[in-house]
């Protein structure tokens, strides 16, 4: 027992020098540790900080030209003979209908002759320019005036500087005689950068100054009406049988396990239900907003009924009690009491999972939404897109015009998320109450 | 289209029907003289249980109609054919009424098959007909369960205890939809997994080191008949998933959670975490196509630096990084929790012995929130398997088995995306194997999650 000999008891143990240089050392080295693992920590969030800053400054920087286009100058002549116009028939009753329908595309055809070395630079869809004026002016048919419309994609990225023109022909991507009609546009000062309406109203195509997200924008709020009409009403109604009606059993269990499990189920495993079931067994139509909408809705379902749980959970039984002692039913307090006061809460949860429906792309992979839709969707059960998929789509596209127009594509959808997930912040804090 | 209107329509009449009640049992209010207890129940609920009564019927039978009326549509357009030229039920049939629909519909100009312009205008005729003989019907029920209630509405009736005891129906069946949806999922993967286990062997498909599914068109091609060996999927999903995602995300969340729990002042707290879950709210095609365009290329030029001339443009090394910064807000905000569960005498007892904060998170606060750290961790891992996105548009579509982080590696979801979106015959071992790969990712995140969920629950039951 050599512990209790008497040298060794504490009595009689020497104090610690804490002045001695070896014990000075120890302390130093200590904190010396401890400064490093601090400055360790920093570090990490400055890193993780850094990374998402990082990731938004490349995407505004590749993105905010996708909201600007460029725009030749061309001098165009409403000729009626062009247009296949007969002036008298144009005052007619019919005039409207006649001016809709004419040739702009020869009038354009031989518009763009006047630019000489850029006759080539204009858009395939410029004429749509030439039909909007006269449409909108028809006094201007037999008149002369300058017209501004959009150019190729190939121009637009040559006059936002997106090419490296020091380098060789061969690999910048961009030809000599292009580059030639570049020049001779800015020299006439016949280019000007407007701001992209089409961007925001067009769908998709495969010319990137033409391409939109306009057509997957309302496909998304199509998708996303479906998936808060489904899943909004289920989720909050299991959440209240959960909470105030379930019997304790094995019937809640069975239901809060699937609940717990189908929040952890990989995104994709909903496409694959959707897929086998919605698709090859139901039978109903592919790419369609209806069933996009209801995997979502399926996939966000217990993130809702989570949230509202934990905010029905959070009014306080007093409240019940006093609505039962006073007479009201149990469906009366849950529905008059209840779930007023846990409305805000339930809203928070909701917007969250709305937020990540929007997000989601993988599920809508597999049941077919990556269609290729030029026109905006028609209805709920037109083939449609939605934005993440649009973003999908454009950044497999090869042709370079599509990099800025990936990055806007994603400035819409992280504004739009941010203002939803502000919303959902803002909410939270305004009505939550602590009882 | 037309299904819709007929909703729109039953719904409106059941509106009506709500309207009707409710005035007759205010009348009856009335008659008994307006006083507290004249009618056992509110007029609302008079109305409420008239609609109900309308409604549900007509509902169940224009559901039932849309779910099996194209079916029948089908067997009455078949059935009119002479018998020797019906087509065998199956794809054909599927094929030739998919035409025929074509046509009535005005999106298909031209036909195939020679039948199918036969066939248009009695599909459109019979269909007309049906339809507006399930429409009819509808009316008819929904009328009659109407006039029912109407008939049931008497000063004693007890309607809101009917009602109520609906909703309470209504709650129940909103919440056994999970346990649909739970069972849809397991019995469609199960089927699909089943059907492509009777063309491939399980042991092949679980221990073969070849994938290749690309089953050739003509039966007479050279490799025609594909290989479906998916350890190499398995160990790209792990070697991405929880290697190089979970060696970045595992270190900077652990630390970021240290920081911001025991270091951070209240006010660089508040800012912090609403960035950190910034990260994890952004959508994941846009991480994807950060990984594709601005990481991928930098990894590609260092490992060309490194002396890799072959390096790929889709390593796994950059699909891992991005994941695993996906990844950080969730082991933060998992280690957060864990941290802050640790009963504060520990902590305070060991400060008050002169160990340093560090010390004391090193040697006390991790080392008893390790189970619910741990646990996080797993639910990361299972989360980044599953993670698709960023493996479709940032790694390989190659199946190698290889630990080089600079090579393309394919994982199980990316298989499952490239095999599925293309135009493919639904009954190929090509698109079924897709469902096996699902049946196979599902029950990996379902074990991860039990036990994680388990391990969490032991460790907060621990100190609570």
């Amino acid at each position: 027992m050599t512990a209790l000999q008497p040298s060794r008891l504490l009595s009689e143990r020497l104090p610690t020098d804490w002045e001695s240089p070896a014990m000075r050392a120890r302390i130093a080295a200590r904190y010396r540790a401890e400064r490093n693992f601090r400055r360790l920590g920093a570090a990490a969030l400055v890193i993780a900080a850094s990374f998402l800053a990082f990731l938004l400054f490349t995407i505004v920087r590749d993105g905010w030209s996708g909201f600007l286009r460029s725009e030749a100058r061309v001098v165009v002549t409403f000729t009626p003979a062009t247009l296949g116009l007969d002036p008298a028939a144009v005052a007619g009753p019919q005039g409207k209908v006649l001016l809709a329908r004419a040739d702009y595309l020869a009038l354009m055809n031989e518009a763009a002759l006047t630019l000489g070395p850029a006759s080539g630079t204009l858009s395939d869809a410029a004429w749509l320019e030439l039909r909007e004026r006269l449409v909108a002016d028809p006094a201007l048919l037999g008149k002369t005036v300058p017209v501004w419309v959009p150019v190729r994609s190939t121009i637009d990225l040559l006059a936002k500087g997106k090419f490296d023109l020091a380098a060789p022909a061969d690999s910048r991507g961009v030809s000599d005689r292009e580059v030639a009609a570049w020049r001779w546009l800015e020299r006439e000062g016949r280019l000007r950068t407007n701001f992209n309406m089409a961007f925001l109203r067009n769908a998709d195509s495969t010319e990137p100054e033409l391409a939109g997200i306009g057509g997957a924008a309302l496909g998304s709020l199509l998708t996303l009406v479906i998936t808060i009409g489904v899943a909004f009403p289920l989720g909050v109604f299991s959440a209240v049988w959960l909470e105030e009606f379930a019997p304790k059993g094995r019937l809640a269990d069975i239901i809060e396990l699937s609940i717990n499990n189908l929040a952890a189920v990989p995104s994709i495993i909903f496409g694959l239900l959707g897929l086998a079931f919605f698709l090859n067994f139901a039978g109903m139509p592919r790419s369609a907003p209806l069933v996009g909408g209801i995997t979502l809705a399926l996939m966000i379902m217990p993130v809702i009924v989570i949230a509202a749980r934990v905010a029905i959970k959070a009014v306080p039984p007093s409240i019940r009690d006093a609505a039962l002692g006073i007479g009201a039913s149990p469906i009366q307090v849950v529905f008059q009491h209840v779930l007023p006061l846990a409305l805000p809460g339930i809203m928070t949860g909701t917007i969250i999972g709305v937020a990540r429906a929007l997000g989601e792309t993988a599920p809508l992979l597999l049941i077919g939404m990556r269609a290729f839709v030029t026109d905006v969707p028609q209805g709920f059960t037109s083939p449609a897109t939605v934005l993440p998929m649009q973003v999908f789509l454009w950044s497999d596209d090869v042709q370079r015009g599509f990099v800025e127009k990936t990055s806007a594509a994603i400035l819409v959808l992280l504004v739009i998320l941010i203002a939803m997930n502000s919303l959902a912040i803002y909410l939270r804090n305004r009505f939550e109450r602590r009882w | 289209m037309r299904l819709l209107i007929a909703f729109a329509m039953v719904l409106a009449l059941a509106g009506l029907a709500y309207l009707a009640g409710r005035g007759r049992a205010n009348r009856l209010v009335l008659a008994g003289g307006n006083r507290i207890g004249a009618v056992h129940s509110r007029p609302v609920y008079h109305g409420a249980y008239m609609a109900v009564l309308a409604l549900a019927p007509a509902l169940l039978l224009l559901a039932g109609w849309a779910i099996v009326g194209e079916n029948v549509i089908e067997g009455q357009v078949v059935a009119t054919m002479p018998a020797a030229s019906q087509p065998a039920p199956g794809n054909d049939r599927v094929a030739l009424m998919n035409e025929v629909r074509g046509l009535v519909t005005g999106d298909l100009p031209q036909a195939f098959n020679p039948l199918a312009p036969v066939l248009a205008p009695r599909y459109a005729a019979i269909k007309n007909n049906l339809d507006l003989l399930a429409g009819a019907l509808a009316v008819a029920l929904l009328c009659l369960g109407g006039l029912w209630g109407y008939s049931r509405i008497r000063p004693d009736f007890r309607a809101r205890n009917r009602v109520e005891a609906q909703v309470r129906v209504l709650l129940l069946v909103a919440s056994v939809v999970a346990i649909i949806t739970t069972f849809g999922i397991v019995l469609s993967l199960i089927f699909e997994s089943i059907r492509f286990f009777r063309m491939v062997s399980p042991v092949e498909f679980l221990t073969g080191l070849a994938w290749s599914p690309q089953t050739a068109l003509r039966a007479d091609q050279v490799g025609s008949t594909g290989a479906f060996g998916a350890v190499p999927l398995f160990w790209g999903t792990i070697f991405i998933g929880a290697i190089i995602a979970m060696a970045v995300a595992i270190p900077l969340g652990l630390m970021s959670a240290i920081y911001l729990t025991q270091y951070a002042q209240p006010s660089l707290r508040k800012w912090m975490k609403p960035v950190l879950e910034l990260l994890a709210g952004v959508p994941t095609v846009v991480y994807g196509f950060f990984a594709a365009l601005t990481v991928a290329p930098l990894v590609r030029q260092l490992a060309v630096m490194l002396g890799m001339v072959d390096a790929s443009a889709d390593s796994a090394l950059a699909a891992g990084l991005v994941m695993g910064v996906m990844i950080i807000p969730f082991v933060s905000s998992m280690a957060d929790d864990a941290l802050t569960a640790v009963p504060r005498a520990m902590r305070d007892g060991s400060l008050a012995m002169g160990a340093t904060m560090s010390e004391t998170v090193k040697k006390v606060m991790v080392p008893a929130a390790l189970p619910g750290i741990i646990g996080g961790v797993l639910l990361a891992v299972s989360r980044a398997i599953g993670e698709t996105m960023i493996v479709v548009m940032a790694a390989g579509l190659a199946a190698n088995l290889t630990a080089n982080p600079f090579a393309s590696v394919t994982t199980v979801t990316t298989q499952i995306v490239a095999l599925l979106t293309g135009d493919q015959e639904f009954d190929s071992a090509k698109t079924l194997s897709a469902f096996a790969l699902g049946l196979v990712l599902f029950m990996m995140t379902l074990v991860l999650n039990i036990y994680a969920l388990a391990v969490v629950k032991r460790y907060r039951e621990a100190y609570e």
